[in-house]
């Protein structure tokens, strides 16, 4: 019942977006997730999104799929744009009734927000479908090599990262087996009020608990006959390069972010 | 040459016994063993004989608390040794599961070399061989979670073999898999042994995986108490037994056999010798009415 639980999708490919430099990728998500908050008119939010749009066909992902992320965060959106609604009383009234007032500005307010949520979802989400989540993690343990200044043990939290990944999948499968082993002797988890069903999982956390350490210990041990002593002198098999194609990114996404700012100062806002 | 020489091995641990006072509970007691390169070697013993012990004593995961252990001359209690052993005796462990780190393949068998600080180039080409080696080439891409319990502990192999070590220490390899996954561990094991040359310690509870050895090791109470070929080794039934081992199971039907006054040789290992022998004694018997 659990299986269907996955974390950081991933869907390989071969496209020029999945071959970008992981570390280049990861801070232009963040660039553009900056970049959305820039725009105060709608010449500018049409920029934003047409290069989203732009890169997802980059992607060669099926739009599907980046919809499909949009899915959960809805009534995140749809609260926020409701907020707005009824909150933004500027502008030309459009109804009015009681406390309730809705105005163009509202709307405009409204429409604006949940574009910039559902761009930055979306764009963040394209990182993680076009990302293997050990090449995601390598690539922050390389963008953050600088705060090894500052004595932050980047390779111990990328390590913590993998493996946490890694066993992710193997910890569901135990958890199923040890909900079945409880149910074959007579564990009742799907009924009772809400107080009885969260006793009922004791029994479930326990042993998944017991066996996680035990897990630990030898993993630790495997890792010790692996001849594995911490971050230092160690080196990866895959290296990460930066191709022409990254530089050419990093052009493309200062250049958006520069027109969206010269289109704030040209345009007038409309929020 | 021998390149595991355990002298004199003593290991115990200092415990509390229920009334709080300190007791040593011996687990490894004057253990002397030479294991020659290239050598197949099984270690057999029941729970609590002080296999898994002895095993983590060749990899200085454990350190001898009396006599010593030498890898190729050096000896593990000193701490300057203690990666460049742990490189050359490579330990695969029982539990695949909880062996592998990495959430693809490739990634985690290049996690050794990448350990041993190797140029990224010499990462690629001895992962690409590890793969090739235990047959597992083809799924390099996988996520490790996806693949059997046989494929998995040889992916935990190829882990091994990437390091380039020059003996392979296999602590129950097979203790958690199904027959079709031990069938594909230990036919890895043998072809290593065999075509590569790699010196292999098998640990084991398993009598017919020890009958590929070239010697078999019997383990009781933390000492050996028996040594010799699988031949040797398994003729003497009554002395396995009392050391809460079975035989093989023709073996076993052979001894019995013995036993009523039936004229078998010692030592039969396989079902054909087993079979070979029999037809061979009904065709005396009926030439003789």
């Amino acid at each position: 019942m659990l299986s269907g639980i996955t974390i950081g999708q991933f869907f390989p490919g071969n496209s020029l977006l999945h071959r970008m430099d992981a570390r280049i990728k990861l801070v232009l998500t963040f660039a553009y997730i900056a970049a959305v908050f820039i725009p105060r008119n709608w010449a500018g939010l049409a920029v934003a999104v047409g290069f989203l749009i732009f890169t997802i066909l980059l992607s060669r992902l099926p739009a599907k799929l980046v919809l499909k992320s949009i899915k959960p965060i809805l009534p995140i959106i749809i609260f926020t744009s409701a907020l707005n609604i009824f909150y933004v009383t500027d502008g030309t009234p459009l109804f009015d009734w009681a406390f309730i007032h809705i105005t163009t500005q509202g709307l405009t307010t409204a429409a604006f927000i949940a574009i910039r949520i559902i761009s930055l979802i979306a764009g963040s989400s394209l990182l993680t479908y076009t990302t293997s989540p050990t090449t995601l993690t390598d690539a922050l343990e390389r963008l953050l090599s600088p705060l090894k200044a500052v004595r932050l043990n980047v390779h111990e939290l990328a390590m913590m990262m993998t493996i946490a990944l890694r066993f992710i999948p193997t910890l569901i499968e135990e958890t199923d087996k040890i909900m079945s082993a409880q149910k074959a002797r007579g564990a009742d988890l799907e009924s009772g009020s809400l107080m009885q069903r969260i006793r009922a999982l004791i029994p479930i956390l326990i042993p998944l608990f017991v066996s996680s350490f035990r897990r630990a210990y030898e993993l630790a041990t495997a890792m010790e006959c692996r001849c594995y002593r911490g971050g230092e002198g160690r080196t990866r098999m895959k290296q990460m390069h930066m191709r022409a194609f990254d530089i050419v990114c990093i052009a493309v996404v200062v250049l958006m972010a520069a027109g969206l700012i010269v289109l704030n100062f040209v345009l007038p806002p409309v929020i | 040459m021998a390149i595991i020489k355990a002298e004199s091995v003593r290991f115990h641990y200092d415990t509390d016994n229920e009334e709080g006072a300190a007791q040593s509970l011996m687990v490894l007691d004057n253990i002397n063993l030479d294991i020659k390169t290239g050598e197949f070697v099984a270690v057999l013993g029941h729970n609590g004989s002080g296999k898994s012990t002895l095993a983590k004593h060749f990899n200085a995961l454990l350190l001898p608390t009396g006599g010593q252990v030498l890898i190729d001359g050096k000896n593990t209690s000193d701490e300057h040794n203690k990666y460049e052993i742990r490189r050359m005796v490579g330990m695969v462990l029982q539990n695949p599961d909880n062996q592998l780190v990495s959430t693809i393949v490739e990634e985690d068998v290049a996690f050794g070399p990448e350990n041993l600080g190797l140029e990224p180039d010499e990462i690629v080409r001895r992962v690409h061989d590890a793969l090739s080696t235990v047959g597992m080439l083809d799924y390099r891409e996988h996520a490790p979670h996806k693949l059997s319990g046989g494929q998995k502990q040889r992916v935990a192999i190829a882990g091994i073999l990437a390091m380039q070590p020059d003996c392979l220490v296999l602590d129950e390899p097979t203790a958690m898999l199904d027959p079709q996954g031990r069938k594909e561990v230990l036919e890895t094991i043998s072809r290593l042994n065999r075509e590569r040359g790699m010196t292999v310690v098998l640990i084991t509870h398993y009598m017919d995986e020890a009958a590929n050895a070239d010697r078999v090791v019997v383990m009781e109470h933390g000492q050996i108490i028996m040594q010799g070929t699988p031949r040797e080794v398994f003729s003497k039934v009554d002395k396995l037994r009392a050391a809460g081992l079975d035989v093989p199971q023709p073996t076993e039907l052979c001894y019995d056999l013995l036993g009523q006054g039936i004229p078998l040789p010692e030592g039969i290992l396989t079902v054909e010798e087993c079979t070979t022998a029999l037809l061979q004694i009904l065709e005396e018997n009926n030439a003789g009415n």
